[in-house]
């Protein structure tokens, strides 16, 4: 039986297939301005990699802000808090809170013994305290973002921004370049900001652990450390796998326990228009 | 050697107000500079100069604003939440609750009978709910912050912003542009944000009439019209005084004050 999994973000899209629940290959793109054409991309480029056809796919599960707009049959979405915690969870059952850091919102997730989904906080009103406040930052230091977690690494003076607001933290570390502060002085300060952001989320819904750091913000060595810092604990990586892709993989998951428990998949099924 | 002057160094614009005994002669309002005391030399020179005076003719100087530390010229400091209320208790003594909107902050505040103050409740973490705000959102429009009054006038479909973060907005407003959304909707939108932000730190002080708006976004009839609405209570209107100039007119009538002493 094959299942696949497919979350579309605000940023990226991202595609898991399964045959008999273990992980085929996973896929990650850019997302392009409609999540109709992100799921068509990701899905099929993955698909064609592996030699299979949409018809192939017994079921699948989409999730990600463009769920919804998933143009596949035999498929049927989940939330992305769900997705995260089932894809943390499969890769280490001793998951008891997840904190998923995205391009656009922050979740953290309390789960039980058996992966489902206790309690969650999120924030998606503030683009400080996700992925989003990097990016800018980013740009405006002229920095990739994936090399921030190395630049960091040569921070030799501990700085503290004292604006969180992206639009205020962006004046200010614009002045403190002119000032002449060093680049990863400014940015282990950033990283810090974010990480004081998303622990305040985490800790008004508790972090139990073991506790797994999720999103395409948990490949930034430099949050990652800062978060572990702020909360005072070991974050897990999911292993041997992109943290970024734990959601599709969850939701792959899901949709395998949707066809094999056998209820009606009729309700909640999208056919393709 | 009788003329005082109020000297505000805001984050984005400086204002200076030059006053004799109970009459202001002039006033300037420039763009910031990337000095405080940079602004602060240059507005007040324009101030004087255009009342045709120097500053040998200045007997007192108080500064206030973001920027009011770094200005050395000056002789004293003072908070822009005590400039402000000064000046709107000496413009309209009837004013209890005052909004200031500035460049980067928001400020409510509640006075009693005297002009004193007696609740503050400011904004100063987030950039949604200030003028930065608009700022922002009117470079998209591709139109100068001043003219989003105007250009909502224009406006025939209501409709609300659905992001409060001013980046999220940002984005939501490009996507609306590019769907075909008229700009003057849009601004109206943008506008209406604005004042149901200013409508929360009103009511977290409280308010008792009557209401004045100050700073450089009291200037936006369309922030002042939805705010109106918000909060159920009539804006007083000012005739004759620019309300960006309040911060600076108080810091004036202070030094005034502080003459006489």
């Amino acid at each position: 039986m094959i299942h696949a999994g497919c979350d579309v973000g605000s940023l990226t899209a991202k595609a898991v297939v399964l045959k008999e629940g273990s992980i085929l290959d996973s896929l990650l793109i850019r997302a392009k301005a409609d999540p109709v054409e992100s799921a068509d991309e990701v899905m099929k480029t993955l698909l064609s990699r592996l030699k299979l056809a949409m018809q192939d796919i017994d079921f699948m599960v989409s999730t990600g802000y463009g769920k919804d707009q998933v143009p596949f049959t035999n498929c049927c979405s989940r939330s992305e808090i769900v997705c995260h915690a089932r894809g943390a969870w499969a890769c280490h059952p001793s998951t008891r809170t997840v904190i998923d850091i995205g391009g656009q919102d922050a979740k953290v997730t309390r789960v039980d013994e058996n992966g489902n989904v206790l309690s969650y906080r999120y924030n998606d009103k503030c683009a400080s305290g996700t992925g989003r406040f990097l990016e800018v930052m980013s740009k405006a230091l002229e920095i990739e973002l994936e090399e921030m977690g190395e630049i960091v690494k040569k921070s030799t003076r501990k700085i503290s921004l004292s604006n969180q607001c992206v639009i205020f933290a962006e004046t200010e570390v614009i002045s403190l370049v002119n000032e002449g502060v060093e680049i990863p002085d400014i940015l282990a300060g950033l990283s810090r900001s974010l990480a004081s952001r998303v622990a305040a989320l985490a800790r008004s819904v508790g972090t139990e652990p073991d506790v797994v750091f999720t999103g395409g913000v948990a490949k930034n060595s430099a949050v990652k450390h800062a978060l572990a810092r702020a909360l005072n604990i070991d974050l897990l990586s999911p292993a041997d796998m992109d943290p970024q892709v734990i959601g599709a993989y969850g939701a792959a998951l899901l949709a395998r326990e949707l066809s094999e428990s056998g209820q009606d998949l009729q309700e909640g099924t999208r056919k393709a228009s | 050697m009788s003329y005082v002057i109020g000297c505000d160094v805001g984050s984005l614009t400086s204002k200076a107000a030059v006053l004799k005994k109970r009459r202001f002669v002039s006033a300037a309002i420039i763009p910031s500079k990337a000095k405080p005391e940079v602004s602060a030399e240059t507005v007040i020179k324009e101030a004087l100069e255009r009342a045709e005076l120097s500053l040998k003719d200045v007997q007192y100087c108080v500064s206030t604003g973001y920027g009011r530390e770094k200005v050395t010229m000056c002789d004293k400091t003072e908070s822009e939440i005590e400039c402000h209320a000064r000046a709107v208790n000496w413009l309209f003594p009837s004013v209890r609750t005052l909004i200031d909107i500035g460049g980067q902050d928001c400020k409510a505040i509640r006075m009693n009978e005297q002009g004193k103050v007696v609740k503050v409740h400011a904004n100063d973490k987030c950039a949604s709910g200030t003028g930065r705000f608009l700022e922002v959102m009117a470079s998209i429009l591709n139109v100068d912050v001043s003219e989003l009054g105007i250009l909502s006038e224009r406006a025939t479909k209501k409709y609300t912003m659905s992001s409060v973060c001013t980046l999220w907005a940002q984005a939501e407003v490009i996507k609306r542009l590019n769907s075909g959304y008229a700009a003057a909707d849009i601004a109206a939108a943008i506008n209406n944000a604005m004042a149901i932000r200013a409508a929360i730190l009103l009511n977290t002080v409280g308010i008792e009439e009557d209401v004045l708006v100050t700073g450089g976004v009291s200037k936006n009839a369309g922030v002042r019209a939805d705010l109106e609405g918000i909060i159920g209570h009539r804006i007083k209107q000012s005739r004759n005084a620019d309300l960006q100039l309040a911060g600076a007119m108080g810091a004036a009538l202070i030094a005034q004050e502080s003459i006489r002493q």
